[in-house]
């Protein structure tokens, strides 16, 4: 175990391709608000220093472009998950990305969760939490089918073990 | 009457009567002041208006002590209150983590204290916690010795039966906020766990509380008619094993090793604190207050006038040092000041009940006790300064207490600032294994090395450089911010120079931020160390991990490290080794939880005898 060269493998399975998708939709909400917010400053400010507000639109537009376009994909090659009766194990994130373990002897709460737009397309995430405050897994982007067995599984399993999980 | 364990409900101290409005009017002074201000400017005359609120407020502080109530059962803490919203917060005993008694001046006066029972939930405000504002200091300090001492040893075992009930809803039970609920709390278990699941972060507590387990028995059992013959089932194991187990410790209690005590030359450190710096920001808040809301000119003020006009008399560089020193002069007094008010009187003792028991303060007295059992590891902690005159603080990591609200204030202070040494001798005892060991601490742990004083395992080069490019990246990023500002935005040039200048400055915090970076695992601990500003080695015992986050950058990735960080339900919740190889990383989270990994390491085939 001591060798230097023990790796850890990713989780087993990939999240739902649709999360692909989801990534795509929320992410350009999110710079829709600022695209749009520019917009209004450009639109209030009147005529000075007007080329200073359009460039700083153009910059906006490019890096939105980018982080849509690139960001998603980048996730979907990165997010992955694993349960198995005695862990759960996660991979997420993309330009920094995130292992997260926990065993299920320390699992307090398994929610599942869907949000407007994670019902848009058919989505659903699971969140583990466990009694410590940094530690929630949170695994996003699932099919509800999935989804609703993982609780299953993780709900069944954690009922098995003992423990107070502090 | 309707009760599980038959106990009557009980009121807070009657002299609260004029503590809560005082308190309601304090907090409102500001508020009043503005309303004085605003309401002159309509029809009615902004004094009335502010004599009407505060007497609102007075009814309103008033109201709180007759709504407010409590009881001590044999298996929970209920506190109910609200005028309009009631709510009766359950706290099963047993997992109560900590009891925090605090005395502020004007319940010091009127011989008050003030009661707060931590509990393990760290998820949400206020740690869970149950506070009683105020008891009589003397049943205060009883509620104390009930709660953490006189634990029916029954109950313990419930409280460990417990945890093996099905769910992981059931995992947790820590406190129940019901709804709008009347004089009984529980209705029965099934019907009370649906609007429960809808309410807030409480809820899978509620489940726990209600539906399982010997304490779903004692909450459900208050709708059953047996009322007041309650002890049945539980209780009664209760009674059985208080002589033999409890009321030794109940008598024990009573005596205490006493650990650690404040001796009157630490007080040289306090300068070092900095914490006068917060008074700093407070007699500034006071004064802007006062300018702002009470109209007072300072330029009428003659002495300051005069002063001012001194002030600006004297040439710059002489202005420049005599602010810096009277600066340092005030935050120095302001330190000592503060640091006597805080810690004088500081005691820590073990109580062979399995608590540690911290009393300090000079005007606001306070006394904290930590289970032992909750007690996770200790962090030692050296800021800057602090640590340049080789001082040290101890901070417990423990369940039910949170840290990082200010330390000086925050109830996980093992020991003020005071001397390394003192510090670690503290710490080894606090760790040691067998608290029969507490005489003789150099003793504690002959064979290996004590996870306080065991050379740590640094961070190899490529954490070295990381630590370079980020300061100086940053730095730098500032330099030129600072350049493009001069040269296009008009802002002046000594900017840019200071930020430059600094670079050196930057350099010598990442080495030593290099230097402080390090990790051990010891056979029960997990040791970390981290930080430059403040420095901190925090001893987290394996037992109380519970999983692991590892996470990289992509610059981690690229230098091939990552960020290991333990989660925990005590302290801050989750302690990182930062920048540490991903293959170490590895090695570190295998051994700290042997087996959770297994199955998800690859291990080449070669190296496989």
């Amino acid at each position: 175990m001591q060798t230097p060269t023990t790796t850890l493998r990713p989780p087993l399975h990939r999240v739902s391709r649709t999360a692909i998708w989801y990534w795509t939709v929320r992410a350009c909400l999110g710079w829709l608000v600022l695209i749009g917010g520019q917009v209004a400053w450009m639109v209030a400010g009147g005529g000075d220093q007007r080329t200073l507000r359009i460039s700083a639109l153009g910059v906006t537009a490019v890096l939105a472009a980018a982080h849509v376009i690139v960001m998603p994909r980048w996730r979907y090659h990165v997010h992955r998950w694993e349960t198995t009766p005695e862990a759960v194990y996660t991979l997420s994130g993309w330009f920094k990305q995130e292992w997260r373990i926990a065993p299920v002897s320390r699992i307090q709460t398994v929610d599942s969760e869907r949000g407007p737009l994670e019902q848009l397309f058919k989505l659903a995430n699971v969140t583990v939490t466990t009694a410590s405050a940094a530690g929630p897994i949170k695994i996003g982007g699932l099919d509800r089918a999935t989804a609703d067995r993982v609780v299953h599984e993780l709900t069944a399993s954690a009922q098995a073990t003992a423990g107070d999980a502090t | 009457m309707n009760g599980d364990g038959g106990e009557e409900w009980r009121r807070l101290h009657p002299r609260m009567l004029a503590v809560h409005p005082f308190h309601v009017a304090v907090r409102a002074v500001p508020a009043l002041l503005g309303l004085s201000v605003a309401g002159s400017r309509g029809g009615i005359p902004g004094h009335i208006l502010s004599f009407g609120a505060l007497g609102l407020m007075v009814v309103i502080g008033v109201l709180q002590w007759f709504t407010t109530t409590f009881r001590i059962t044999d298996e929970h803490v209920q506190v109910r209150k609200g005028l309009f919203r009631r709510q009766v917060v359950t706290v099963p005993r047993d997992r109560v983590r900590s009891v925090d008694v605090t005395s502020h001046i004007l319940h010091r006066v009127l011989g008050l204290a003030r009661v707060e029972i931590g509990t393990g939930r760290s998820d949400q405000k206020g740690g869970g916690a149950v506070k009683l504002d105020a008891l009589g200091m003397a049943e205060a300090a009883h509620l104390r010795e009930e709660l953490l001492h006189r634990r029916p040893a029954a109950a313990a075992r419930t409280g460990e039966a417990l945890t093996g009930t099905p769910g992981p809803y059931a995992a947790t039970s820590v406190g129940v906020v019901t709804g709008p609920a009347d004089g009984d709390p529980a209705a029965s278990p099934g019907s009370g766990q649906a609007p429960w699941a809808e309410t807030d972060a409480l809820t899978s507590t509620g489940h726990a509380a209600a539906g399982t387990g010997p304490h779903g028995a004692g909450r459900g059992s208050p709708a059953d008619p047996r009322g007041d013959a309650a002890p049945v089932t539980a209780a009664a194991h209760q009674n059985d094993a208080w002589p033999t187990e409890a009321a030794p410790a109940w008598d024990a209690g009573q005596e205490e090793t006493e650990l650690a005590r404040l001796r009157p030359r630490w007080i040289r450190y306090a300068p070092f604190t900095l914490s006068g710096i917060v008074a700093i920001g407070v007699v500034a808040g006071f004064l802007s207050r006062l300018i702002n809301e009470g109209g007072v000119d300072l330029r009428q003020v003659g002495a300051l006038r005069d002063g001012w006009a001194w002030f600006t008399d004297i040439p710059v560089w002489t202005a420049i040092a005599a602010s810096v020193v009277a600066l340092i002069v005030f935050v120095a007094v302001a330190s000592t000041l503060g640091y006597v008010l805080s810690f004088w009187g500081f005691r820590l003792t073990r109580h062979s009940g399995g608590t540690l028991h911290v009393t300090r303060g000079l005007v606001t007295a306070r006394a904290t006790t930590i289970e032992e059992r909750r007690l996770r590891g200790v962090e030692v902690s050296e800021p800057l300064l602090l640590r340049a005159v080789r001082g040290a603080r101890l901070i417990a990591v423990t369940t039910g207490l949170r840290v990082g609200r200010g330390a000086q204030r925050g109830g996980s202070m093992l020991l003020p600032p005071a001397p390394v040494a003192e510090v670690e001798r503290l710490a080894e005892v606090i760790l040691a294994p067998d608290p029969s060991g507490a005489a003789s601490p150099r003793e504690a742990s002959p064979g290996e090395a004590s996870p306080i004083t065991v050379p740590l395992v640094p961070h190899g080069p490529a954490a070295l450089r990381r630590r370079f490019t980020r300061a100086l990246g940053v730095n730098a990023l500032a330099v030129l911010a600072l350049l493009a500002l001069w040269e296009w935005a008009g802002v002046p040039a000594w900017t840019w120079i200071t930020a430059l200048a600094c670079l050196p400055l930057a350099a010598l915090l990442a080495a030593d931020r290099y230097r402080s970076l390090g990790h051990a695992m010891t056979p029960e601990y997990l040791v970390t160390r981290w930080g430059s500003l403040v420095r901190r080695r925090v001893a987290l015992e394996r037992d109380g991990i519970i999983g692991w986050n590892v996470t990289r950058s992509f610059f981690q990735r690229r230098a091939g490290l990552a960020t290991l960080t333990a989660t925990t339900a005590a302290g801050r919740q989750g302690y990182g080794v930062s920048d540490v190889a991903m293959s170490e990383a590895i090695d570190l989270a295998a051994a700290g939880l042997p087996g959770l990994l297994d199955p998800f390491l690859v291990v080449p085939e070669k190296n496989t005898p």
